[in-house]
């Protein structure tokens, strides 16, 4: 495990630093999200460039072949400027889904179009009651001659309303909660039976609420086997769960650095606020926080590529714990040492605690993580 | 009435009813009564805004306030001469928390528990004949004209300006954070009138006038989306000299004597203890692999930490309230209140947050509004949830922050 970046990492880092400053400055990411879709896809294509959608694409799909630690790197940077497009559900679930599920035959259709910038996907997985449990799966699909016939409901589907493709989760057997049974599907989003209803969310991006009306599904749209998905969508969902911890931990980095920005400009009492030691030792607490939750995520972005499932899961569930508990203390304090000016919409410091307290409430918040590391102490 | 011994606050709590303190026979009448007054006057829509944080209409809190003034309801911590209820403390604790508990929009402070004992502490005969009958009634909407951009916890620094000009002043400058003032009428308002000698002893308490040209209200959007506060922008506004409250240059005294009075109501027990309950129905409902979250031992342990520090601060305000009616001031320590019961209230609704899961992340702001029709998403409960945690955060900075309120403690109490 090593716990500096390498000499590519440096220059990604550079590089998806350099385009928060200069492209996505706060009024920019504000004009973005009221577009339609609620992303800009000048920049999607300007990621496809760069080579960004490709990083975690294995090789021979035309990708990068990137490893985790590469793609946390990156999503640091967004995490930085608070970037909304839908790179979490494209290509840290999407993409992710198909290269580890998919047949070689689907992996040649849709990845290098994926890391070109041409075909969107968004992961259709959660439940209206399923909380945090990801083998919460009502949604049926049933063979019938050549085709499934799916019909069911997902939730917070995010960047639904763009995607040319759901990554669809499905019962083919069991009951609700059971690991066995679970089937994951490639649903063109243009197929008949598929009503949207598309919503913003409270961090900025977009999601919607899905219902499957016998929707028609050919066999040859499966993604691997039959009732085995759980675990790669386990799998794909811890390694999701740290590249959210990586876009936090830049989210974490800027909230921190506009508060102490602002407690030392801002004046009462004849003196900047950060004179005050009381408030200093906030700040520290929240420097301190933000960089122990980016020390464990990366150390679990090392992990999680080549340990054993259980060393996995601790790594995933410390990191999204650390996360949450910072993001929390970093948000809540961002906003109090900004005081009533934190409150408004115009200033960043709420935009990033926002997004820090949506980060903890995906795929498991602190309890959740905590009761899962827990289990294997 | 019962007599209100000094330890009386102490009495234990019943085990089967949560959270229920043990009442006399006389003040379970009490509160059987506000019971079912408020049952009979709270609509169901008003009830479901008011629990929730729906957004209440300025006809939603008058409504309520106009019925409470034809009950004689309206002023409980006022003496009785001026239309004060002649409560005991637990008569007025019991009051706050079945208006809590039945849904009852908040009665706005600005008039009832802000303006008015200053008036009837340092204003003229006037003034009191004027405005008190007229705030019993909800004549008037008043609203806060404290903090300005520059000036926040730092208040005394306060620079609009008033100038003198024979019967009355000419007022120039800026306050924000004005709650509610796109509905406000009148504003007590504290200007600079001198630059002389300390700058506390330069300032002066009117009573403005919002309906005249040179007031300008602009409304802030906050980061939950809703705009409950607000600029307030004064350029060459008169104020007629009588309308100052007290003497000239004598304000901070007047606001300091404000920040003193009625307290408790800033802890908001009553509230606190209706929306737990709405936590643990909430977490009724929320199933996690067919568990309701209530049975989850973990969350009941956080639920249980914050009810524990509301029976703490409860304990405090009963306190409180009772030195109140044996005529002592609350005195700094009621700085303790206005932090824990922030910190109380905030705590709430990081476990609300919490309790709705996933379905944290949709946000539609016009869902709150009146008239909004659709089917929510997911749950109906969760939609204002994440933005009410949002905003909520407020209460730890308004109302003077909870870093000044510790540091009044420290001063005042400690001695520092």
């Amino acid at each position: 495990m090593s716990f500096t970046f390498t000499e590519d990492q440096k220059l990604l880092s550079e590089s998806a630093d350099r385009f928060v400053l200069d492209d996505y400055n706060f009024e920019t990411r504000r004009k973005i999200i009221g577009q339609d879709g609620g992303f800009d896809r000048d920049n999607w294509k300007k990621f496809a460039e760069l080579g960004w959608l490709a990083l975690p694409i294995a090789e021979e799909y035309g990708g990068l072949g990137g490893s985790t630690v590469d793609t946390a790197v990156l999503l640091e940077s967004f995490g930085r400027g608070l970037v909304v497009e839908p790179y979490q559900s494209c290509i840290v679930l999407g993409a992710e889904l198909l290269q580890s599920a998919g047949n070689v035959e689907q992996k040649s259709q849709y990845l290098p179009s994926i890391a070109e910038g041409k075909t969107l996907l968004s992961f259709a997985h959660i439940e209206p009651t399923s909380r945090f449990n990801l083998c919460h799966i009502r949604t049926r699909a049933i063979k019938q001659g050549d085709c499934f016939i799916i019909d069911g409901e997902k939730a917070i589907v995010h960047n639904a309303e763009t995607a040319d493709y759901f990554i669809l989760s499905a019962r083919t057997e069991g009951d609700t909660n059971d690991e066995e049974g679970i089937t994951l599907f490639l649903v063109p989003s243009s197929s008949s039976g598929i009503e949207m209803r598309s919503y913003p969310t409270i961090d900025g991006l977009r999601a919607s609420e899905i219902c499957f009306n016998s929707v028609k599904v050919d066999q040859q749209h499966v993604l691997g086997e039959l009732n085995q998905a759980a675990e790669y969508i386990q799998k794909v969902v811890d390694r999701a769960c740290v590249l959210l911890c990586a876009e936090a931990a830049g989210a974490m980095d800027t909230a921190v650095k506009l508060t102490v920005d602002y407690i030392k400009n801002r004046e009462q009492f004849g003196q900047a606020i950060g004179s005050f030691q009381v408030l200093q030792h906030r700040a520290v607490e929240m420097l301190g926080a933000k960089d122990f939750s980016r020390a464990l995520t990366y150390r679990a972005a090392g992990a999680i590529d080549q340990s054993n499932a259980s060393e996995r899961t601790r790594a995933v569930s410390a990191a999204k714990v650390e996360m949450g508990r910072s993001g929390k203390l970093i948000g809540q304090e961002g906003i109090q040492l900004h005081g009533g000016m934190g409150m408004t919409d115009d200033m960043p410091i709420g935009h990033f605690f926002k997004r820090l307290t949506m980060i903890d409430a995906i795929f498991g918040n602190v309890d959740f993580h905590k009761k899962r590391f827990a289990q294997i102490i | 009435m019962a007599v209100w011994g000094s330890l009386d606050y102490l009495r234990l709590f019943k085990e089967s009813e949560v959270m229920d303190l043990i009442l006399k026979p006389e003040e379970e009448k009490f509160r059987d009564e506000v019971r079912a007054f408020v049952a009979e006057n709270i609509t169901e829509d008003i009830r479901k805004k008011t629990m929730t944080g729906f957004r209440l209409d300025k006809e939603d809190h008058e409504s309520w306030q106009k019925k409470l003034y034809e009950k004689g309801w309206m002023a409980p911590g006022w003496p009785v001469e001026y239309g004060g209820t002649g409560w005991s403390p637990m008569q007025k604790h019991i009051f706050e928390e079945e208006c809590a508990a039945g849904g009852a929009p908040p009665v706005i402070a600005f008039g009832v528990t802000m303006v008015a004992p200053v008036i009837m502490a340092f204003g003229s005969d006037k003034q009191k004949e004027y405005y008190l009958p007229r705030i019993l009634k909800s004549e008037d909407w008043w609203c806060q004209g404290y903090s300005e951009p520059g000036s926040g916890s730092d208040l005394a620094s306060l620079r609009t300006k008033a100038v003198l000009n024979g019967d009355h002043y000419i007022v120039n400058g800026q306050k924000t954070w004005t709650s509610l003032a796109q509905h406000a009428n009148l504003m007590f308002c504290l200007v600079r009138t001198s630059d002389e000698g300390k700058r506390q002893e330069g300032i002066s308490f009117l009573l403005v006038d919002m309906n005249q040209p040179g007031v300008t209200v602009q409304p802030i959007k906050t980061i939950d989306g809703s705009t409950e506060v607000n600029n307030v922008f004064l350029e060459d506004v008169k104020v007629p000299v009588e309308n100052r409250v007290g003497e000239e240059n004598k304000g901070w005294t007047y606001a300091k004597y404000l920040l003193g009075h009625e307290r408790t109501s800033i802890a908001a027990v009553g509230r606190s203890k209706a929306q737990i309950k709405r936590l643990k129905t909430i977490a009724s409902a929320e199933e996690h692999n067919g568990t309701a979250l209530i049975h989850d031992q973990a969350f009941r342990e956080k639920i249980a930490d914050i009810e524990i520090d509301l029976l703490a601060l409860e304990s405090l305000v009963l306190r409180v309230l009772s030195d109140e009616s044996a005529g002592k001031g609350p005195g700094p320590e009621a700085s303790f209140l206005k932090i824990k019961g922030t910190e109380v209230q905030q705590g709430i609704t990081e476990l609300l947050i919490e309790a709705i899961g996933n379905y944290a992340h949709p946000f539609i702001p016009e869902s709150m509004d009146k008239g909004w029709n659709e089917e929510p998403i997911g749950p109906e409960y969760a939609s204002s949830i994440a933005p009410h945690y949002f905003n909520w955060r407020k209460a730890s900075i308004y109302g003077g922050s909870n870093e000044i309120q510790k540091n009044i403690i420290a001063k005042a109490v400690l001695g520092f």
